[in-house]
C-alpha cells in the first residue's frame, strides 16, 4: 500500500511517508526518503493486538502493538485498503500451525552441523553435573523417560536418592498435572535444595503416603537440617479457594517437618491486567508526573515484580543462610513456581548471573521444566485468558537487580531485552510449544535454530563492561536490601519504551565502557608484545616502526568513538507541558507558545562529526528484523548499536 | 539571556520610559524577544495590587511574555519535607509507595524546572531569541532557569570549572539569599517563613542532566552532594549571607572566611568529583522531561538510609576501565 504515513509517537508532527508491505512473516514500511529508504520491519509473531480508529481527514489510522512493546501508528489513505489490511494482518498475527511461523523458514546460513552444535551449547546434565549431582543424597531418575508419568516435565528429573520409581509415581497422581517434587537447585556448600511441584490434590482431608514419602525423602536428603520449608507462592485466599475443588496445599499436621509458607504472588489474570494498566500510562501523551506516578501505581506492576523477588529473596535466604531445603508450588507449578525458583537461583550462585549460566536457568527452569510458552505468549491463536507476562516478569526482577547490583552480572541490559524479544518473535525455536514432549514432537532441534546459539556468537554485543569474575559483587549469594527498599523498583523505561528514541540518552555507557575496555587490551597485549621484542635488540629498529603504524591505526579509531559521544539530539516539545499548568486564561490571547513550536524546518540539524551512522542522528531506528534470508538482526546489531537502545549505570 | 525581577506596575498600570528604552536596546532591529515570567499569568496579575506586574505588551511590544509558574516558598519547602517523611518511612507499602511520592509534588517540580529551562535554551537556540526571565523578586525561581538553562546551553558551564563560575554568577553574586532559604533543611519543625530548597532543585536538575547525559559533564554526583551540605552547613564562606552587600559591607568574609572552591579545587579533592566519563560535547543537550526519564535522585534522598557500596563499586569499576586506558 502507497502513500501510508508512520506517525512518531512522542513528536506527532514527525511522520514519515512511504508504502507497507505485508509478507508471510513480516509487516514492512519502507520510507520514501530516496537517500535513506529506512525500513522498518515487524514480525508477525510480535503483533499483540491491531486497533483501526476514526478514520480523519489525513486517512485511516492504524495501531498496532506489539508484544515487545513497540506501538507503531500508521495512517493509511484509502479506508478500504486500512481494512484490508487490517483482516489481513488479523489473520496474519494470529497462526494457526507452527509451520507458519519464522523459525521455520528463517535461514542463518548454517550448515546441519553448526544448527547441531547451536542446540547443544546448553546442556541440562552439565548444569546438573555442576551443581555436584549426581552424588550420594541427589540421582537422575528415568521414570518420565516416555513422558509416562508427566507430560510438561523433562525426560530426566532430579530426585532425592531414597526416592523410589514406586515413590514419585504415587506422587505425581497426587499432584496437579502429575508434577511432582522435582529438583531446581542444589547447593553443594551445605546440601540445602530447591525443590519445584504444583499444587497437591489433598482438598480438605485427602492423603498420600508417598507423596508425603517424597517431602521426607528431600529433607532426608540434606541431613544438616531436620525440616523444610513449603512455600506455596500463592496468596492465602486463592490457596484455600483450591480446596473446594480438591487441591489445595500441603498440611503441616500431614506432612513431618515441614514448615509451611505463604508468599502471595498474584496469577497470571491479575498479572495480564497489571501489564496492560501500565501499557496504557505509557501510551499517555504528555502525561504529567502525577498522571504517570499515578496511572504506575494502579497498575501494581512494581508491586508484583516486588512480591516476586521478595519470595526468590526469602528462599534464597533459606537455603544460603539457614540451610534448610524448600519445596516450591503455586498451582500448576509452572508459572509463579518457575519466575520464583529461577529468581533464587540466581541470587544464590554467581554461575546465573554469567551469559552461559543464564541461558542454562532459562534453558532449566523454564523450558525444561514446562512452562506454556506457547499458551503464554501466544506462539499460536489461542485463549486470550491464557496468555500473561510471567517470564517478562522474572527478565525484569533480573533488570532490577543488575540496577542495584551494577557489577554483579556478566550481561547488560541489551542481553535481556533480546531474549525477551525473541521469547516472542518465533524466530528461533527455543521458546516454541508448552513442553520439552511437544518441541520433540515437531523435531523443533532438527528444523529451526536455537537462539542460544546466536546471542553466544554475538556475545561481544551483551557483556557488560563493570564484570569482573574476580570482584567481591560477583562473588556468592547476591543479597538484596530488604527494607525500606520500595525506592529501588524503578519503572523499566529501557524496555517499555524501547522504541522512544526521544526517551533514552543517545550515548550508551555501557557500549563505550566495552570499547574503552576492548582498547585497553589490545593495548596491554601489545605492550606485552613490545616488551618481549625490545628485549631482542636485533630486531628492535624494524619493529618500532610496524608498531608505530598499528598505534597510528588504533588511535584513529579511539578518534571515532570519543567523538561519537558529541551526538547532536533534538529537543522534545517542551511547550505541550501546558496542561499542567493552570495558566491560559482568555485575556492571554497574545501569548502564541504555538510559535515556540518547531516546524521540521526550524530545527537546525546542529553539527559536528557524525561520522558515524546518519542513525543516529535522524532517530528513527532501525526496527526488528531484517531480510528473512539474511542473519537475524536486532537493531543492535547492525553498526548503530550505541544509538538506539541505551543503557544507564545506576 | 536576562534576569531581572518584577516591573513595578501597579494597580495604576505605570509605565517606565527607561526600562523600556533598555530592554528595547537588547533586540535588534526586527528582533523579537521572549520574556519567561516565572508566576502564572494569576498572580502576576494580582501582584498588581501589591505594586508588581507585568510588562504590558502595548509598552514592550517586540517582547512577548510566557508564564511558566514554578514553585517557589512555603510550598515547595513543604515539597521537600514531605519527599523526606515519606523516604524515612519505613511503613509504607509498594502499593502505596508511589501515590505517597507523587503526592510530595518534587519530581513534578523536577519537571516544570527543567521544562521551563529547555523552553528559555529553545528560544535563544532555535528562535535566535533574546529572553528575559523573572519572577517576582527574582532571586529564587529566577536563578534556577537561567543557571539551568546555561547548563543545557552552554559546554563551557559544564566543566568543572565553569560550572562553579556559574554558581558564583548566577546563584552567589546574583543574590540568592543563601541564609534565609538555606536555614534548616527538612527536618526542622521550625518551618521558617523564608526557607525554599530552590538550590536544592537547581542541583536535582542537574543531577538529572547527568543521568540523561553521561558524558557531557565535567564533574559527578559527589560535587552536587558537597554542594547540597555546603549551602546548608559549611566551614566555608562561601555560602553566606544573602548576597553581595551582606558579605562586603560590615562582615567582610572574603577576608575572614576560606572559600569552598579553593579547597574543592585542589588537586587531591577535584579528583574526587571529576567525571571519570566526561567527554566535552560542544553541543546543546536537551533532556526529556517525560516522566519516565525524571528519576528520584537516590543518591541525595536515600544517602543515610540505604547503602551506596554497590553504586560506588560500580564507579570505582568505571574509573578504574577509563583511567586504565
Amino acid at each position: 500500500v502507497e502513500n501510508v504515513r508512520l506517525l512518531d509517537r512522542l513528536s506527532s508532527r514527525k511522520a514519515a511517508l512511504g508504502t507497507l508491505y505485508l509478507t508471510a512473516t513480516h509487516v514492512i514500511f519502507v520510507e520514501n526518503v530516496s537517500e535513506t529508504r529506512k525500513e522498518t520491519w515487524v514480525l508477525h509473531s510480535q503483533i499483540s493486538s491491531i486497533e483501526k480508529q476514526a478514520t480523519t481527514a489525513t486517512g485511516c489510522p492504524l495501531l498496532i502493538r506489539c508484544k515487545n512493546f513497540q506501538v507503531i501508528q500508521l495512517v493509511i489513505p484509502q479506508e478500504r485498503d486500512c481494512h484490508d489490511v487490517y483482516i489481513s494482518l488479523i489473520r496474519l498475527a494470529r497462526p494457526v500451525k507452527y509451520e507458519e511461523l519464522y523459525c521455520f523458514s528463517f535461514n542463518p546460513k548454517l550448515d546441519r552441523e553448526e544448527r547441531e552444535q547451536g542446540w547443544k551449547l546448553v546442556d541440562l546434565n552439565e548444569e546438573y553435573n555442576r551443581m555436584g549431582i549426581p552424588n550420594n543424597y541427589w540421582q537422575i531418575s528415568d521414570v518420565n523417560r516416555d513422558y509416562g508419568v508427566c507430560d510438561s516435565y523433562p525426560t530426566e528429573v532430579y530426585v532425592p536418592k531414597s526416592a523410589t520409581a514406586h515413590i514419585i509415581v504415587g506422587s505425581s497422581k497426587f499432584r496437579s498435572r502429575r508434577r511432582f517434587p522435582a529438583l531446581s537447585y542444589y547447593c553443594k556448600d551445605n546440601n540445602a535444595s530447591i525443590c519445584r511441584s504444583s499444587q497437591p490434590l489433598s482438598g480438605f482431608s485427602a492423603r498420600c503416603l508417598e507423596d508425603e514419602q517424597m517431602l521426607q525423602a528431600i529433607r532426608k536428603a540434606n541431613p544438616g537440617s531436620d525440616f523444610i520449608y513449603v512455600v506455596d507462592t500463592r496468596p492465602k485466599l486463592n490457596a484455600m479457594a483450591n480446596r473446594a475443588a480438591g487441591k489445595g496445599y500441603e498440611n503441616e499436621d500431614n506432612y513431618s517437618n515441614i514448615k509451611f509458607q505463604f508468599i502471595g504472588i498474584e496469577n497470571i489474570h491479575v498479572m495480564r491486567n497489571s501489564l496492560q494498566k501500565m501499557l496504557e500510562v505509557c501510551e499517555l501523551k504528555s502525561p504529567s508526573m502525577s498522571d504517570f506516578l499515578w496511572g504506575l501505581e494502579n497498575s501494581g506492576w512494581l508491586k508484583h515484580i516486588k512480591a516476586i523477588m521478595d519470595a526468590g529473596i526469602f528462599i534464597a535466604k533459606a537455603v544460603a543462610e539457614e540451610g534448610v531445603s524448600v519445596l516450591v508450588h503455586c498451582s500448576d507449578g509452572w508459572d509463579r513456581t518457575a519466575q520464583v525458583c529461577s529468581v533464587a537461583s540466581l541470587l544464590l550462585d554467581p554461575y546465573y548471573r554469567t551469559m552461559k549460566g543464564f541461558m542454562v536457568l532459562i534453558e532449566k527452569d523454564w523450558i525444561s521444566f514446562g512452562h506454556k510458552f506457547n499458551h503464554r505468549y501466544g506462539n499460536l491463536d489461542g485463549d486470550p485468558k491464557e496468555i500473561s507476562p510471567v517470564i517478562d516478569q522474572f527478565i525484569e526482577c533480573v533488570w532490577q537487580l543488575m540496577e542495584q547490583f551494577p557489577c554483579a552480572f556478566e550481561f547488560n541490559e541489551r542481553f535481556l531485552i533480546h531474549i525477551q524479544h525473541h521469547i516472542y518473535s518465533c524466530q528461533f525455536g527455543n521458546f516454541l510449544c508448552n513442553s520439552q514432549k511437544e518441541r520433540r514432537e515437531l523435531k523443533i532441534q532438527e528444523r529451526t535454530y536455537s537462539l542460544w546459539a546466536h546471542l553466544w556468537k554475538n556475545r561481544a554485543d551483551y557483556l557488560n563492561p563493570l564484570y569482573r569474575s574476580d570482584h567481591s559483587q560477583t562473588q556468592g549469594t547476591m543479597r538484596p536490601q530488604i527494607a525500606p527498599c520500595n525506592f529501588l523498583y524503578k519503572f523499566w523505561s529501557g524496555m517499555y519504551n524501547r522504541f522512544e528514541k526521544g526517551l533514552h540518552p543517545r550515548q550508551s555507557v555501557t557500549d563505550y565502557l566495552m570499547a574503552v575496555k576492548e582498547e585497553t587490551q589490545q593495548l596491554e597485549e601489545e605492550l606485552e608484545v613490545l616488551g618481549e621484542r625490545l628485549s631482542n635488540l636485533q630486531k628492535s629498529q624494524l619493529n618500532d616502526n610496524k608498531v608505530k603504524s598499528k598505534q597510528q591505526d588504533r588511535s584513529k579509531q579511539v578518534g571515532l568513538s570519543t567523538s561519537n559521544n558529541s551526538l547532536a539530539n533534538t529537543p522534545q516539545e517542551y511547550s505541550n507541558d501546558l496542561k499542567s499548568f493552570p495558566s491560559r486564561s482568555p485575556s492571554q490571547g497574545d501569548e502564541e507558545d504555538s510559535a515556540l513550536i518547531l516546524t521540521q524546518d526550524n530545527l537546525k540539524s546542529s553539527d559536528p562529526d557524525l561520522s558515524a551512522n546518519s542513525d543516529q542522528e535522524s532517530g528513527v531506528e532501525d526496527l526488528s528484523c531484517r531480510s528473512p534470508s539474511g542473519g537475524c538482526c536486532l537493531p543492535s546489531e547492525d553498526s548503530g548499536k550505541d544509538s538506539d537502545e541505551a543503557v544507564f549505570l545506576a | 539571556m536576562l534576569r531581572s525581577s518584577q516591573p513595578l506596575t501597579g494597580p495604576n498600570r505605570k509605565r517606565c520610559r527607561e526600562d523600556e528604552m533598555l530592554l528595547g536596546t537588547v533586540l535588534d532591529e526586527g528582533e523579537r524577544g521572549f520574556i519567561i515570567d516565572t508566576r502564572s499569568a494569576q498572580a502576576a496579575k494580582q501582584a498588581r495590587m501589591t505594586g508588581g506586574g507585568t510588562e504590558p505588551k502595548s509598552s514592550y511590544p517586540r517582547w512577548r511574555r510566557l508564564h511558566r509558574p514554578l514553585e517557589r516558598g512555603r510550598p515547595l519547602q513543604e515539597s521537600f519535607i514531605k519527599l523526606v517523611e515519606a523516604c524515612n518511612d519505613t511503613s509504607i507499602n509498594m502499593d502505596r509507595w508511589l501515590s505517597r511520592l507523587e503526592s510530595c509534588r518534587w519530581l513534578s517540580h523536577v519537571k516544570a524546572a527543567l521544562s521551563t529551562a529547555c523552553l528559555a535554551a529553545q528560544c535563544m537556540d532555535r528562535e535566535e531569541a533574546s529572553v528575559l526571565v523573572h519572577g517576582a523578586e527574582g532571586t529564587d525561581t529566577t536563578l534556577l532557569v537561567t543557571a539551568l538553562a546555561q547548563v543545557i546551553l552552554d559546554p563551557s558551564c559544564r566543566t568543572l570549572a565553569g560550572f562553579q563560575g556559574l554558581l558564583e554568577r548566577e546563584w552567589i553574586e546574583a543574590g540568592h539569599p543563601f541564609h534565609l532559604r538555606c536555614a534548616r533543611s527538612a527536618y526542622s519543625h521550625a518551618r521558617l517563613k523564608q526557607e525554599a530548597p530552590l538550590f536544592l532543585l537547581f542541583l536535582d536538575c542537574v543531577w538529572q542532566l547527568s543521568r540523561q547525559f553521561p558524558f557531557s559533564l565535567e564533574f559527578g554526583e559527589c560535587l552536587l552532594l558537597t554542594l547540597f551540605d555546603n549551602a546548608y552547613a559549611s566551614a566555608y564562606g562561601t555560602f553566606l549571607c544573602n548576597n553581595e552587600k551582606e558579605r562586603r559591607v560590615g562582615r567582610e568574609v572574603r577576608e575572614s572566611t576560606h572559600s569552598l572552591w579553593a579547597w574543592l579545587n585542589q588537586p587531591e579533592e577535584k579528583e574526587k568529583y571529576l567525571n571519570p566519563l566526561y567527554s566535552p560535547n560542544a553541543l546543546v543537550i536537551w533532556p526529556s522531561v517525560e516522566p519516565q526519564s525524571i528519576q528520584l535522585w537516590q543518591g541525595l534522598f536515600f544517602r543515610w538510609i540505604r547503602s551506596s557500596q554497590y553504586l560506588d563499586e560500580a564507579w570505582a569499576e568505571t574509573r578504574r576501565l577509563v583511567e586504565g586506558n
